[in-house]
């Protein structure tokens, strides 16, 4: 039975029923890796015999409840995963085994999914091209010479690809939503405190979610719904009652109300990426959605807040990396000389650029001017959120401001690459639930994305908004 | 706007980051990121008068109850200078 291009909860019903067993799966998607993947460097290690092992395993005793049985996933490489390298994109981890499961890998697992292999990203999610991997770039499987987007363009590009049906990735400030809008396929950062972070490789942990990447609003919300749930090994992760992703898929756009800052879609935003969101809000309307106008006054903020408070962040995360307990090391003279000779080989342009962005915005005499003020307008964007949420169940906006750009395009420009995430950082300033769907090609046939946020913990109403489009508009064809 | 950048603060900063520079890295690096403090800068113009200082988020706590951790020698697996049977990870000589 021929499953690649089959959903995730339609591969694990035929595995149920019988028509396929979780080996023959896991084989055949093993073999178009193998095939496939040197035209895109989507994935970084393939887990062949684990695959296999954990395959027959489900075959001999299936579980029972087993949403996502059979089904093959790839997991991002910032994502630990027991006995399997994990590198982050990075050298300073070029051959690390990880000793111990993300929380998310051990949530899949034991809702019968088969991890076929860890996906290229930017060095430790840093970037938004996927790029600045130590192990070269991926490529866009709508256009081989442009970027899959990142930080999670590994996983995006795997997916857009039918190479597997769904991947986690990781969303910072818009790793999952960017990458998804420009292989045109589904992309969800949950509420923060939703999912999580045990095993994922810190970056900003103030902002970072493991997210789920899919073909569908279907499949997106069923690996959603897998990942979610409290955890007592991340602080950060709440206990609370959720309501599933899943839960209001059904549900009709007739009855919300959709707010559009329309200000800000007045410059920087390519023609065509605005017609395809145009006509979405216009889908919403003709559904019986109420549109509505909103302000988020201190959106211009937003790009220059994240970028010192995550790099404010990294720079302590990234301490950890020393050449004592793992990864690599390479001598200098005495400790100090080893630490800052290991560092200076190990991390990349980017990473070194953004720990040096936040060290200085954290050190004596720029502290107030840069970090204090920055959390200060954090929770001006925070309250603008709130405000325009008040008065509408989710807003609307291009994930991206721009279709997918070519190779090399922003890499000697950082700043340029860095409003790539113009439309994304705001809810994850915000903490809030966002989601990206497809909704439109360029003339050029480049995929554009739709981000839906929502209210705190009603990640359930954006996923609804975004299933009412997917059904007015079926998932896009690459050809 | 904030000041450029000089060589001489993009050294400091990296020593703070345990972070060697070459002198081309210094130059590029200096320019590069002083683009990018110039456009942080823009956020002096936000109003926070009405926002205090940020304090830290307060966590869940949970019960601090004993449980298996990482096993010492899985602990050192990965280590690049294990000293296995003293179960200690080394460095270089530091006194």
């Amino acid at each position: 039975m021929e499953t690649r291009h089959l959903p995730a909860a339609d591969i694990a019903a035929a595995i149920r029923r019988g028509a396929v067993t979780c080996e023959q799966v896991t084989r055949d998607t093993l073999d178009r890796i193998e095939a496939e993947n040197g035209r895109w460097n989507a994935f970084l290690t393939i887990a062949g015999d684990r695959a296999l092992a954990r395959a027959r395993d489900l075959d001999r005793h299936p579980p029972a409840d087993a949403p996502l049985l059979g089904v093959p996933i790839a997991v991002k490489d910032n994502i630990c995963t027991r006995g399997l390298r994990t590198t982050a994109g990075s050298r300073i981890l070029d051959s690390w085994i990880a000793p111990y499961d993300a929380t998310v890998v051990t949530r899949l697992e034991s809702a019968g999914a088969i991890i076929v292999g860890k996906t290229n990203c930017d060095e430790f999610a840093m970037g938004s091209s996927t790029e600045h991997s130590a192990f070269g770039p991926t490529r866009n499987p709508w256009d081989p010479t442009r970027t899959p987007g990142g930080s999670s363009g590994g996983s995006a590009a795997a997916v857009a690809a039918g190479l597997v049906p769904v991947a986690l990735g990781s969303d910072t400030g818009g790793s999952v939503r960017q990458p998804a809008a420009l292989c045109g396929i589904a992309g969800g950062k949950p509420t923060y405190g939703r999912v999580s972070r045990y095993g994922l490789i810190a970056f900003a942990s103030s902002l970072d979610q493991v997210g789920p990447i899919a073909r569908s609003v279907r499949d997106l919300a069923l690996v959603q719904d897998v990942i979610d749930g409290a955890d007592p090994r991340d602080s950060t992760c709440d206990p609370r009652d959720r309501v599933a992703c899943s839960m209001h898929l059904a549900m009709p756009a007739r009855g919300l109300t959709l707010g559009v800052p329309e200000h800000l879609l007045a410059d920087g935003v390519d023609d065509d990426v605005r017609h395809a969101f145009e006509a979405a809000v216009d889908t919403y309307r003709a559904l019986g959605a109420t549109i509505v106008s909103v302000a988020l006054p201190h959106s211009r903020f937003a790009i220059p807040v994240y970028y010192l408070v995550a790099t404010a962040e990294a720079s302590s995360n990234l301490a950890r990396y020393d050449g004592v307990r793992y990864g690599l090391r390479t001598a200098g003279a005495g400790l100090a000389g080893m630490y800052a000779s290991t560092r200076s080989t190990g991390f990349g342009d980017e990473v070194k650029r953004r720990i040096m962005l936040g060290t200085y915005a954290l050190s004596a005499g720029y502290y107030d001017a840069f970090y204090a003020k920055a959390q200060q307008v954090r929770e001006l964007i925070r309250a603008d959120f709130a405000v325009a949420l008040s008065s509408a169940d989710a807003l609307l906006l291009p994930t991206s401001p721009t279709p997918a750009f070519p190779l090399g395009a922003r890499m000697d420009d950082p700043l340029q690459m860095y409003l790539a995430d113009v439309f994304t950082v705001g809810p994850s300033l915000a903490g809030l639930p966002a989601v990206s769907v497809p909704c439109g090609l360029t003339a050029g046939r480049l995929p554009v994305g739709l981000q839906i946020t929502g209210r705190a913990w009603n990640d359930a109403t954006v996923y609804r908004v975004a299933a009412a489009l997917e059904r007015e508009r079926p998932p896009l064809a690459r050809n | 706007m904030a000041s450029p950048l000089s060589d001489d603060e993009v050294r400091r900063i990296a020593a703070l980051a345990r972070l060697d520079l070459t002198d081309a890295e210094v130059r590029r690096f200096a320019s590069q990121l002083t683009a990018i403090v110039g456009y942080a800068s823009t956020i002096q113009d936000a109003d926070t008068t009405a926002i205090p200082p940020a304090s830290p988020a307060a966590a869940a706590m949970r019960d601090d109850v004993v449980a298996p951790g990482l096993d010492r020698q899985e602990g050192l697996a990965a280590a690049p200078d294990p000293a296995r049977e003293a179960g200690l990870f080394r460095v270089p000589k530091v006194l």
